[in-house]
C-alpha cells in the first residue's frame, strides 16, 4: 500500500469536485474492493474521497420504480421487503455473494464496480493489460480455471466477478449517474465495457462521475425471477457460473423471458438471443436447452475453463426450470 | 484386546468435559499472541520475496524504498548479519538448508530476498513495494514427473523410507485379482488463522523471541545455532497460537531474519508474514503421486501391496511425505513394498501438515481398497474387516491396544451402513444422487521425553510449568485436569504455564504426541509434589496428621486428610507454610518405553454421506461420522472438537483445497483465502464423533493417546468412495471439484 490523501465529501457535488482535482482519485464507500486492492498495491490512488456519509442510502418506491441509493448496504437491499418480493433474483444474488460481514459493509454502487478476481490482475508481479495496458496477459496461458469464456479478447479474459449486476442486468435495471452535466440514467448493460484492446477501461463512467442510484421498474415479469449460483464451496465464494432469469408463462407459452449469466463473462452477460428463442415457446427442457445453447454460442475457452461451457448451460436449464416451477 | 498394564487408581477430573481454562482469556482478548507482544517502540519488518524460481539477484535498487519516511533499514544479502547453513535434526529443526539473506542465489519463487524495516508497519510495507530487485533467471523445473533429479530418501523422521516384506512383485503377479491405480494429492497449505510471527529483541547479547511456534525448545536451539549462542542465552516465548497444524512445528527462515534485523538495527523488531507469504514461507503439504498395486484373492483378502510415492520436493529440504507408511502396518498383507521418491524441483520446501504421511497415504490406500471391494463384489466395509491386522504386520509386535473392529461395528450401526445398496447410483432424492463411503483412520501413538514442574504455593494454588504448547487444542485445560486429579484439587486452583523455553523440556507440539508425552510428566510431577506434601503432613509436629502412616492418608479438596476421617486434614497451603522453606516444588518426567514389546497406534472408522446434484455437478457432504480408538479420553469436550476439526480438514482436502502454482513460473497463484478454498460453515454438516474408550496403559499411566491428527485420516477416501457410490465415477486426484464430475454433456 502506498501513502495517500484521505478526504471526506459532504455532498455528491463536493465528492466529484474533490475527485476531479487529483488524477486517479478513488471514491471510498464500503471499501471492500478498494482497500484490498490498495493493500496489494494494485490500486495506488493518491487521493481517496470518502463518500460513505453521503445521503444516498435510501431504498424508495417511487410509483412503479424502486430507487436504490448507491450507498445502500448489500444486506439492507437483500432484506428489503419490496426488493425481495418484486425482484427475488436481486435479493438472491445479493445473499449469494460474499459473507454476512462483507454484505454489511459493501454498498450497491461499489458492488457494481467490483473488480475482477483474476489472480494475474491482483498481484503486481504478473503481466496484465488491465492493470498496465500493453504489458500482456499472463492469464491467457496460465491458471485460468475461473476465467471468462464470453466477451473475452486476446488482451483479457478476466471474469466480471459480481452477482448483483447479473441479476440487475436480467431485470433491465437502470443506473443513475451524477456527472458534470447533472444526472443521467443508462441501462445497466451500458455501464460495462468489454475488454477488447483496452481492458483497463471497464465502464462507461467518465472520470469523476459518481453512481448515485440504481432503479428497477416493478414489472410483473420480475416477480418470477431467480438467481442460481454454482461455486466450489457452499458459501463465501465467487461463481464458477451463475444465471439470473425471469420468465412469464401464459396459456402454456412463455410470454416474456429475461436471462443473464455471471461468472463466465468479462461483463454481466445478457443473453438476448436466448430470450428471443424462449419467447413463444412451451416451457420445458427442449426450450430451456435451446436457450442454453444460444446463451453460450459465442464461448471461447482456454486450457482450464472449458468445463464452464457445459456447466453454464446446465445452470441455465436448471434456473429456467426452477423459475417456471410447475409450468414446465 | 484387553489392556496390558495394571489399571492405576483414578480420581475425579480426568475424563470430564471441563471447559477450556483459557477460553475466557481468548474471547476477551486477554490472551496475548506473538504479534500482541507489548514492547516499547518496536521496528516493523516486511519481507520481500523472490519473483523468479531459479537464478540469481543481479541488482538491488534501494533508493525509492529508503526514501519512504520511516524506513530505517533494508536487509539484503549485501548487509545482513552472517548466519550458517544448518542441517535439520531433531534438536535444532531447521527446515531449509538455505541460510536466509546470505547470497544472491535463488532456489524457489517466494524465497526471502530482503526485509524492509520501518518505524511503522505502513512505512515498511510501502518501502517493500518500492524495493526494486532485478534477477537473472536460470531454467527451472516444477513438474515432478519430468524431474531430472529423483532421490530415493533413506529415512523419514528415523523410519526407513524404502521397505519390503515377502515377495510383493511375484505375489502381485500371481494374485487372482489385481488393481493398479495412481492417486494424486495436490499441494495444500496449513492456513492457520494466525500467520507466522516473530518479535525479536537483543538484550545484553541475549536474544528474546516471541514467536508463533509449536516448539519453543526447537526454535531456541535453531536460533542459538544461527547466532552461535549458548541455548541459555536464547529465550523463546509462545503462550498462545492461533493454529499451527505443522507449519509452525519446525524452524523457518523468517524467524532468523527478524533476529538479524533486530541485531542490525539494535532495536526490537516485529515481523508478521502476510497471508500470501504464508503459502511459500512455512512449508506446505507436498504434492504426491501414489501408485498402488494391490493383489488379492477373489474374496478380497490382500496378498500383495506395492505403494510407490513420488513427492514434489524443494532442493533445500530433507522432508519426506511418507504416504506409504500406512501401507506397512494397517492391513494384514504378507507381501509389501513401500517406496518413496522425491523429485527435486525449484519450488518452496514442504513440511509436516496435519497427519503428514497418513492424510495423503490413507486417501490412496483406502480408495484402492474400495476399488478392490467393487472388483471382488465385497461390501467396502467388509473388505476392511477381512484384512484386519491383529498384530502389526510391519514388525510382528502386538498392538498395545487396538479396538478397530469395535470402531467399524459401532460406526456401521450408528450410520445405518447395513441399509446401503451395493451398486453405485442406487440412492436418489429429487435432483440429488446419494452415496455412502467408509475408510479406516489411523495414526501412530508417538511420544517423546518430557518434563514438567509442579509447585504448591502457600496460598493453596498449584502452578504447572512445562515448555509445551497449546495450539488451540486444549493443552492448558487437560494439564490442569491432570494436575488437579493427581493432587486432589479443583482444576481452577491450577495455573498452567506453557510456551516458554525456560520451562522444563517438552517436545514439539506435533505428531499428536503432546498429551501422551507431557501429560504423564505433569502427572509424575504432581504425584511427587503430593508425596512431599504427605510426607510433611505426617512428619511435622504442627500437623493434625502428625505421626500417621503415609498409607493412612489421602488427598482431596486441596488438602491431605486422614482416611475415614476427612475432617482431620491439613490444606496444601498450610503445609507449605508449615514447611517454612518456600513452596513445595517437584520436577516430573516421562519417557517412551515398551517399544520393544508393543506397536502403538490409534485407529478409527470414518463414515460419510455425500449428495450430488448431477446436473450442476454440485457435491456436498451431508453426513459424517467418525468413531475413534484413541485410548482414554482426557477431556471429551476438547477431544470432540479436535475430531470435528480433523474431519472438517478432511472435507476440505477432499473437495476444496489446492495450492496451484503457475506451471510456467512456479509461483503460487492461489495465495489467498479467496482462491485457496478452505471449507466454510455451510460446507460442514453435523459431524458426529464417538470414542471407543479403551485406555492404553502400556503407552503411559494416563492410558491416553494423542488425538490431534487422526481425525483427518481416511476422510478424503471415505468421501471419494461415497462419490463413487453416488455417481459411479472414481476420482483419484484431489480435490474433487465440479469439472471432474461434470461428465458428458447432458443430452
Amino acid at each position: 500500500m502506498r501513502g495517500f490523501e484521505y478526504v471526506v465529501a459532504d455532498s455528491p457535488a463536493a465528492a466529484r469536485a474533490l475527485a476531479g482535482e487529483v488524477e486517479g482519485a478513488r471514491f471510498y464507500a464500503g471499501g471492500t474492493t478498494l482497500v484490498d486492492l490498495m493493500k496489494s498495491d494494485v490500486e495506488r490512488p493518491r487521493r481517496v474521497v470518502d463518500i460513505s456519509r453521503l445521503p444516498l442510502s435510501a431504498i424508495e418506491l417511487r410509483g412503479e420504480v424502486v430507487r436504490i441509493g448507491a450507498l445502500a448496504r448489500n444486506s439492507d437491499v437483500a432484506y428489503d421487503a419490496t426488493v425481495a418480493e418484486r425482484f427475488p433474483a436481486v435479493s438472491e444474488a445479493l445473499l449469494s455473494g460474499a459473507s454476512g460481514q462483507i454484505r454489511n459493509a459493501a454498498t450497491i454502487g461499489g458492488n457494481l464496480l467490483q473488480r475482477t478476481r483474476c489472480t494475474y490482475f491482483r498481484e503486481t508481479r504478473w503481466r496484465c493489460n488491465k492493470r498496465e495496458p500493453g504489458s500482456g496477459c499472463d492469464a491467457l496461458d496460465g491458471f485460468n480455471r475461473g476465467h471468462a469464456i464470453l466477451g473475452t479478447s486476446d488482451a483479457c479474459i478476466a471474469t466480471y466477478p459480481g452477482d448483483l449486476a447479473v441479476a440487475l442486468c436480467a431485470l433491465d435495471a437502470q443506473v443513475v449517474i451524477d456527472g458534470d452535466g447533472g444526472e443521467r440514467t443508462i441501462p445497466i448493460e451500458a455501464l460495462y465495457v468489454q475488454p477488447g484492446e483496452r481492458p483497463d477501461r471497464e465502464t462507461s463512467l467518465a472520470p469523476g462521475e459518481l453512481i448515485v442510484a440504481v432503479e428497477l421498474r416493478a414489472e410483473p415479469l420480475y416477480t418470477r425471477s431467480h438467481y442460481l449460483k454454482i461455486r466450489d464451496r457452499a458459501s463465501f465464494e465467487f461463481a464458477l457460473a451463475s444465471v439470473a432469469c425471469a420468465v412469464a408463462v401464459d396459456g402454456g407459452r412463455i410470454v416474456g423471458a429475461r436471462l443473464a449469466l455471471g461468472g463466465v463473462a468479462t461483463v454481466p452477460w445478457r443473453a438476448r438471443e436466448a430470450e428471443a428463442a424462449l419467447a413463444g415457446a412451451a416451457p420445458g427442457e427442449e426450450a430451456f436447452r435451446r436457450a442454453a445453447e444460444l446463451a453460450l454460442a459465442g464461448a471461447r475457452t482456454r486450457e482450464h475453463n472449458a468445463y464452464k461451457v457445459e456447466l453454464a448451460k446446465r445452470a441455465v436449464v436448471r434456473a429456467l426450470r426452477t423459475v417456471c416451477g410447475g409450468a414446465a | 484386546m484387553t489392556s496390558v498394564a495394571e489399571r492405576p487408581a483414578t480420581r475425579g477430573f480426568i475424563g470430564l468435559p471441563v471447559d477450556r481454562v483459557d477460553g475466557r482469556a481468548k474471547v476477551t482478548g486477554e490472551a496475548r499472541y506473538a504479534a500482541d507482544t507489548a514492547i516499547d517502540a518496536p521496528l516493523h519488518a516486511v519481507i520481500v520475496q523472490s519473483t523468479i524460481a531459479s537464478g540469481r539477484i543481479t541488482e538491488i535498487d534501494e533508493s525509492a524504498a529508503r526514501a519512504v519516511p520511516g524506513v530505517v533499514e533494508i536487509l539484503t544479502y549485501r548487509n545482513a548479519p552472517r548466519v550458517p547453513v544448518l542441517p535439520f535434526d531433531f534438536t535444532a529443526p531447521v527446515s531449509e538448508q538455505l541460510a536466509p539473506l546470505q547470497g544472491p542465489e535463488i532456489k524457489y519463487d517466494g524465497q526471502h530476498v530482503a526485509a524492509v524495516v520501518g518505524t511503522t508497519f505502513e512505512a515498511a510495507r510501502e518501502g517493500a513495494a518500492l524495493l526494486r530487485i532485478r534477477y537473472e533467471s536460470a531454467t527451472a523445473e516444477f513438474d515432478a514427473e519430468a524431474a531430472r533429479e529423483i532421490e530415493y530418501p533413506e529415512q523419514w523422521f528415523g523410519h526407513e523410507a524404502q521397505t519390503r516384506r515377502g515377495d510383493p512383485e511375484t505375489a502381485y503377479a500371481r494374485s487372482e485379482v489385481r488393481l493398479d491405480a495412481t492417486y494424486v494429492t495436490p499441494i495444500e497449505n496449513h492456513n492457520p488463522l494466525e500467520p507466522s510471527v516473530t518479535v525479536a529483541e537483543w538484550r545484553d547479547g541475549d536474544l528474546i523471541v516471541h514467536d508463533s511456534t509449536q516448539w519453543v525448545r526447537g526454535t531456541r536451539a535453531a536460533l542459538a545455532k544461527h547466532f552461535d549462542l549458548d541455548e541459555e542465552r536464547v529465550h523463546v516465548i509462545a503462550p498462545f497460537l492461533g493454529g499451527g497444524f505443522g507449519c509452525k512445528g519446525f524452524f523457518w527462515p523468517h524467524a532468523a531474519i527478524a533476529a538479524m534485523a533486530a541485531k542490525l538495527t539494535n532495536r526490537p523488531v516485529k515481523l508478521v508474514l502476510t497471508r500470501e507469504q504464508m503459502f511459500t514461507s512455512v512449508g506446505h503439504r507436498m504434492e504426491t503421486r501414489q501408485r498402488l498395486r494391490i493383489g488379492a484373492s477373489r474374496d478380497g483378502r490382500l496378498t500383495a501391496l506395492l505403494h510407490d510415492t513420488l513427492g514434489a520436493a524443494s532442493r533445500v529440504s530433507t522432508f519426506v511425505e511418507a504416504a506409504g507408511g500406512v501401507s506397512e502396518m494397517l492391513y494384514d498383507v504378507p507381501n509389501v513394498a513401500v517406496s518413496h521418491r522425491l523429485a527435486r524441483l525449484d519450488v518452496p520446501s514442504a513440511t509436516a501438515m496435519r497427519a503428514p504421511g497418513e492424510a495423503p497415504g490413507s486417501f490412496a490406500l483406502e480408495s484402492a481398497l474400495d476399488e478392490l471391494a467393487y472388483a471382488c463384489g465385497v461390501d467396502p466395509l467388509e473388505i476392511l474387516r477381512r484384512n484386519y491386522a491383529a498384530v502389526d504386520p510391519s514388525n510382528g509386535k502386538r498392538f498395545s491396544s487396538k479396538h478397530l473392529l469395535a470402531c467399524y461395528e459401532r460406526g456401521a450401526e450408528a450410520f445405518g451402513w447395513s441399509d446401503r445398496p451395493r451398486a453405485p447410483r442406487a440412492m436418489r432424492d429429487g435432483d440429488e444422487l446419494i452415496g455412502w463411503g467408509v475408510a479406516t483412520a489411523t495414526y501412530p501413538a508417538l511420544r517423546s521425553p518430557a518434563e514438567a514442574r509442579v509447585t504448591l504455593a502457600a496460598d493453596g494454588t498449584v502452578d504447572v510449568a512445562s515448555a509445551t504448547h497449546d495450539l488451540g487444542t486444549g493443552m492448558y485445560t487437560i494439564l490442569a485436569q491432570i494436575a488437579a486429579d493427581a493432587l486432589g484439587v479443583e482444576p481452577d486452583a491450577v495455573r498452567v504455564r506453557i510456551g516458554d523455553s525456560s520451562f522444563p523440556n517438552a517436545p514439539v507440539a506435533g505428531g499428536s504426541m503432546s498429551s501422551a508425552s507431557v501429560g504423564p510428566a505433569v502427572q509424575d510431577a504432581a504425584q511427587r509434589a503430593r508425596r512431599e506434601a504427605i510426607r510433611i503432613a505426617t512428619s511435622s509436629a504442627g500437623s493434625p496428621l502428625h505421626g500417621m502412616r503415609e498409607e493412612d492418608v489421602e488427598t482431596s479438596g486441596g488438602a491431605v486428610r486422614a482416611k475415614g476421617e476427612p475432617s482431620r486434614a491439613i490444606a496444601y497451603g498450610e503445609l507449605v507454610r508449615l514447611r517454612g522453606d518456600g513452596a513445595i516444588e517437584a520436577l516430573g518426567s516421562a519417557a517412551p518405553d515398551g517399544e520393544e514389546k508393543y506397536s502403538f497406534h490409534s485407529f478409527g472408522a470414518q463414515f460419510v454421506e455425500v449428495r450430488f446434484d448431477e446436473d450442476l455437478a454440485r457435491l456436498r457432504v451431508s453426513r459424517a461420522l467418525g468413531v475413534f480408538d484413541c485410548g482414554r479420553i482426557l477431556n471429551p469436550k476438547t477431544a470432540r472438537s479436535q475430531m470435528i476439526g480433523g474431519i472438517t480438514w478432511g472435507i476440505g482436502m477432499a473437495l476444496l483445497e489446492e495450492t496451484v502454482r503457475d506451471p510456467r513460473y512456479g509461483a503460487v497463484v492461489t495465495n489467498n483465502l479467496a482462491d485457496y478454498h478452505v471449507p466454510v460453515n455451510a460446507d460442514i454438516p453435523n459431524v458426529e464423533v464417538e470414542f471407543v474408550e479403551e485406555p492404553d496403559y502400556a503407552l503411559n499411566p494416563l492410558g491416553a493417546r494423542g488425538i490431534g491428527e487422526i481425525g483427518i485420516t481416511g476422510v478424503a477416501a471415505a468421501i471419494a468412495n461415497a462419490v463413487f457410490h453416488a455417481t459411479g465415477v472414481r476420482v483419484r486426484d484431489l480435490p474433487i471439484v465440479p469439472e471432474k464430475l461434470l461428465g458428458a454433456p447432458a443430452s
